[in-house]
Parts: structure tokens; sequence; C-alpha cells
């Protein structure tokens, strides 16, 4: 395969995957990714690598699980109900501190919703749904090329940190085409042994990888080391765009919803108006301290996301009050026009 | 003075937390000494399950992942299908394989996963203080059938060594009990079975183990001996439902 191929989202994403040396998928189908699974059954096992078609995303996860506990590099993509049943295990790698990576490309939602493109699951996202304390590390592309970037670099990020990543894509993301030219194709197999894989105990002593504490103050001490370990990614790992310096109006945008916002921006600046976006590359750790900065130099602040106002509460929490903060959404599985996102900026005067 | 009997090198010093009565250490003590002859446990990989025998990491010798409630057996596909070069069993309890795992046990033997289950049915739930399984017999009293199991009003208990027998891609599906020692012998001869073939990557083994637990089932040890023999071996009969020497 060429550097620079014409390919859907989903179907660049896995190869992105397969690129960074993916040692097994596990995946249940759900629209709008079905193009990722079809694309790993096909590609995995002709290159010796493992695929399953699990009974479901409840069972997906968990074959992650395990997986990711001999120190293999393994992944699973979803879409938002598929990734609600995975929450339980997206509680326990973090618990138990493995490595993976999984892909959500959201539709609309509550339930079934309806399989259109949205952001409906940022909090899911963010928060998580599993039980416990415990955070995920998660990347929201806007472009078919920056999705296949940063899937790639995600497999480094999470075996750095021993903690799941997720990207956070929507149906408009994994269904559309775009030139992208993909990363270097590295060989799978493990790592260096660290000291916490499960590979059969010889010449070694016996290993546990497990999520269960029961000695006194264990688990307090493990949930503490758990938020040092996150206060290091947002250290580290913190990514954002801010597109110029000189504004009046701040629009916060990420994925899809911050690219249709770049369009109305266009437009918005040929009638003079002084506007520019902040776009959180990583929604978790979400980029506080930065949007604060950035915030703090504009009169007001307009926050675009394809659900009720998830993200809006980070947006909130960053300003603390500085400046107002406005509100446009679009939940219902449907991204906005251009035309909607401009118009609002106007109305904002 | 010559040494007749000792602790299996697959397991360690501990001890074991189980109740007086229990018959996970029996059963573990025979996963061990399989483990030993057949030379294993340097490639293994044990997956435990949420119950009583939740910290299996403290009693083996092996490396071990511990799963959520009845997932036991994804994880294990996880890890076969990554490190086929390695051993992988999972031990489960029957509310964690026949009631919130089903899926997962079912599937799992219906791919012919490469792995072996050790399944020990003790009629209960016990790390949960006693409440109906599955596997509860037909008028048991438990927390949750408290005028016993009415088999109209609750279902019906599952036979699980039957039903995985019946699943095409399965090699090896037994029933044994602890519950004399003669029956200790078969139960390792089965588990040994279920191992080797692992070894010789013949298929999916499963291995159901009828165990005492007196403590939930409000009886002496003795007793829940008795029980084993007289009622969950009249219920569940043993026997090796599919590949078997015969």
């Amino acid at each position: 395969m060429s550097n620079k191929v014409l390919m859907k989202g989903n179907e660049a994403i896995a190869e992105a995957s397969i690129r960074a040396g993916l040692e097994g998928y596990f995946g249940y189908p759900i629209t709008p990714q079905n193009e990722f699974t079809a694309y790993m059954s096909d590609h995995m096992p002709r290159r010796g690598r493992a695929f399953v078609q699990a009974e479901s995303e409840v069972a997906a996860i968990n074959m992650v699980y395990g997986a990711s506990a001999t120190g293999a590099r393994v992944m699973t993509s979803s879409s938002s109900p598929g990734v609600a049943l995975m929450q339980e295990g997206f509680s326990y790698m973090c618990g138990a501190e493995v490595p993976a990576v999984v892909v959500n490309i959201m539709r609309g939602g509550p339930g079934l919703g309806n399989i259109g493109p949205s952001q409906g699951d940022y909090n899911q996202a963010t928060r998580g749904g599993g039980n416990g304390d415990y955070r995920f590390i998660v990347y929201a592309p806007s472009t078919v090329q920056e999705a296949v970037d940063l899937t790639y670099e995600a497999f480094d990020v999470s075996d750095r940190y021993r903690n799941p990543v997720l990207i956070l894509g929507d149906g408009a993301l994994g269904q559309m085409a775009e030139p992208v030219v993909l990363p270097e194709d590295r060989e799978p197999g493990r790592k260096e042994d660290e000291g916490w894989e499960l590979t059969g105990p010889k010449d070694r002593d016996p290993r546990a990888v497990m999520s269960l504490r029961l000695a006194e103050g264990g688990l307090k001490k493990h949930n503490w080391d758990l938020a040092e370990k996150f206060e290091r990614i947002a250290e580290n790992e913190t990514r954002y765009e801010l597109t110029g310096e000189d504004y009046d109006t701040l629009v916060v945008s990420f994925g899809t919803a911050a690219r249709v916002a770049k369009s109305s921006l266009r437009a918005v600046k040929e009638k003079g108006e002084k506007v520019e976006l902040f776009r959180p590359i990583t929604v978790s750790p979400f980029p506080y301290k930065q949007l604060a900065e950035a915030a703090s130099k504009a009169k007001k602040v307009l926050v675009a996301e394809m659900n009720l106002g998830q993200m809006l509460f980070d947006v909130k929490v960053a300003v603390e009050g500085r400046v107002p903060v406005e509100f446009i959404g679009s939940p219902g599985g449907e991204s906005f026009t251009p035309e909607e996102i401009e118009e609002k900026i106007l109305s904002m005067k | 003075m010559a040494v007749v009997f000792k602790k299996p090198e697959s397991m360690t010093d501990k001890t074991t937390i189980y109740c007086p009565g229990c018959n996970h250490g029996t059963i573990h003590r025979i996963v061990g000494e399989v483990l030993d002859e057949l030379e294993l446990r340097e490639s293994t990989i044990g997956v435990a399950p949420v119950g009583c025998s939740v910290l299996l990491y403290e009693y083996f010798k092996t490396d071990i992942v511990e799963a959520p409630h009845g997932r036991a057996p994804a994880l294990a596909t996880g890890i076969k299908r990554v490190r086929p070069e390695n051993t992988v069993f999972c031990y489960q309890g029957d509310g964690d394989l026949a009631s919130i795992g089903m899926a997962e046990i079912m599937h799992a033997a219906n791919r012919g996963e490469m792995i072996t289950v050790i399944f020990v049915n003790n009629a209960n739930y016990g790390m949960t203080g006693g409440q109906m399984a599955p596997t509860t017999l037909p008028g048991q009293r438990t927390t949750t059938t408290p005028e016993g199991r009415d088999v109209g009003y609750h279902g019906a208990p599952f036979r699980m060594a039957e039903i995985m027998a019946g699943l095409d891609p399965v090699v090896y599906s037994a029933r044994v009990s602890v519950s004399a020692p003669g029956k200790i012998n078969k139960t390792k001869k089965a588990i040994k079975k279920a191992f080797e073939n692992q070894k010789n990557n013949t298929g999916f083994s499963f291995v159901e183990v009828l165990s005492s637990c007196p403590t939930n089932w409000g009886m002496t040890p003795l007793q829940g001996i008795e029980f084993v023999k007289n009622e969950m071996e009249g219920y569940y009969p043993l026997g090796e439902f599919k590949g078997g020497n015969k």
C-alpha cells in the first residue's frame, strides 16, 4: 500500500492500528463503525495476528483485557451503545493498569437513538460509566488524518502509562473518505519485559494482574497512585489547538463539531468579526489551564457541541466565570451546518 | 526419611482462606498436581473468577489474571489467541459460569477455544452468602429460595457438563465429584485429560466438579459431603459426556 491513500475513516484508523503493531483485535459489529471490524477480519488473520468476532461488547472488551494482561498490543472498536456495555471492562482495566486502545465511533443516543454522527458520549468517555475512581485518556480527532496519527500514537501512550486510551470519533469521521498519509509499519511483538506482563512464570516469580485490593489501606493507596498518574498524564499529554491569537469571541468545540465550526469562522471573519477556535484534542485530560488562559483574552466564549452541552461543563470550570459562556448544541445524531454556528456567533454581539 | 507425600510444586505455601469442609482446597491441589505432572506450570496463565476462588494468585505459582464476574472465558480467549504458546485455564464457580457468564462460556466453548475450564459447582453463591445459583437443586433452600427452589417459579437447574458436551467444538466434557477418595482419583484423571488436550492442541475441555459448601448450606462438613453424595450426584450424574477414554 502506498503511503498516501484515499480511505474511509473507519478503515484508515484500523490500518493505522495494524501499522502500530497490533497483535489482537476483538470486537462486535455495530453501526456506524462496521467497516472497522470488517477491515480487521480481513487484514489481521492475513498477517497472522488475532481477530475474534466476540459474542457481545462485554465479551470483546474482556478479550482485550485478557490479551492486554500478557503485554500484547490489542484493541477493540465500537459505537455508543456498545461502548456503554464495555464500561465494566474499562473499570477493571484501569484498576489492573493494563494498556489497550478503544475506538468509539459515536452515534445518536440515548438508547438505540439513531446511527447519525453525535457527540453524546462525551460524559461517558471522559467520566466513564464503570465503577470507581478511574480515568481514561481520550483523544477527539477532527479529520481522518488526525485520527490516523492519534491512533498510531495512542498505543505508545497507553503502554507508557499502562492506561487504556479512547479514540473518540463519530459517524461522520468514521464514514467520510479523505486522503491520508499512513504511518510507518511497525513489527508487532512483545516490548521489553517490564515486570508485570503475564507470559507464564518461566525463570521468574509468578505474577498477578488484578484490580482486587483487599489489604487495609491498599485500595486507598492504589487510587491515590492512579490519581497521581493521571496528573502526570495531564502534565505530559494534554493537547489542544488554538487557531489564532487575536479574538473577541472564542469558539470551543471538538471533533467533527470543531471541523464545522472552522468553516463558520471563515465566514464570520469575512464579516469583520474577531473570532478564533479553541479545540481540545485530548478531552480527557481536558486542557483546563490552556483554555483558562485563552478565554481570559476573550470577551465571550461559545461552546458548540453535537449534544446538549456536556463539554460545556468543563469549559465553564476552566473559564470560572471570567467571561460569559454561551452554548449551541445539536443533539439528534446530526451535525451543525456552518450557517447555524455563524448565526449564533453573530447573535452574541 | 523418604518423602512419600508433598505439596505440588505448582502451589504456594499460603494457607487457604476457605471454610471448613469446602472442597476448593482439594480441587486446587488436583490442578496443582496435574500442572506438575504435565510440566505446564511455567507456561500457565490462570484466569481467576469472582467469588470464593478470586484469590487464586495466592495459591498457585502460575501467572494469574483476575476476571470480572463471569467473563473468565472471554479473558482466556484473548490470552490464548495472542499467546497460543501459553497454557490457559479458567477456574469458575457456578454463579460465575452458569449465570452472569453464561454467554461467555457458551461462546468460548462453541468457538472451540484451546483452553481448559474447571467449573466448581456447589449449588449456590458461596462468596455472597448462599443465594440461589443456576445449579441450586429443586427444593433446595438458599437465602433467595427460603421455601426451597420451586422449578415452576424459579426455573430449572442447568446441567452444564451435558450442555457443553452438546456443542460440536467441545472435545472433552466431564462431571466429577470429590465426595470420596475413589471419586477424587477420577477427578484428577478428568482434570489431567482436560490439560493434556490443551497441551496436545486438541481443543476446548470442560470439567465440572461437584463441591460442598457446608457454611452456606447450614451443615457440618460431613453433612455437606453427604449432601453432595446423596442429593447433588443424584441430580447431576457423574461421568464423561464427551471425549472420554471409552
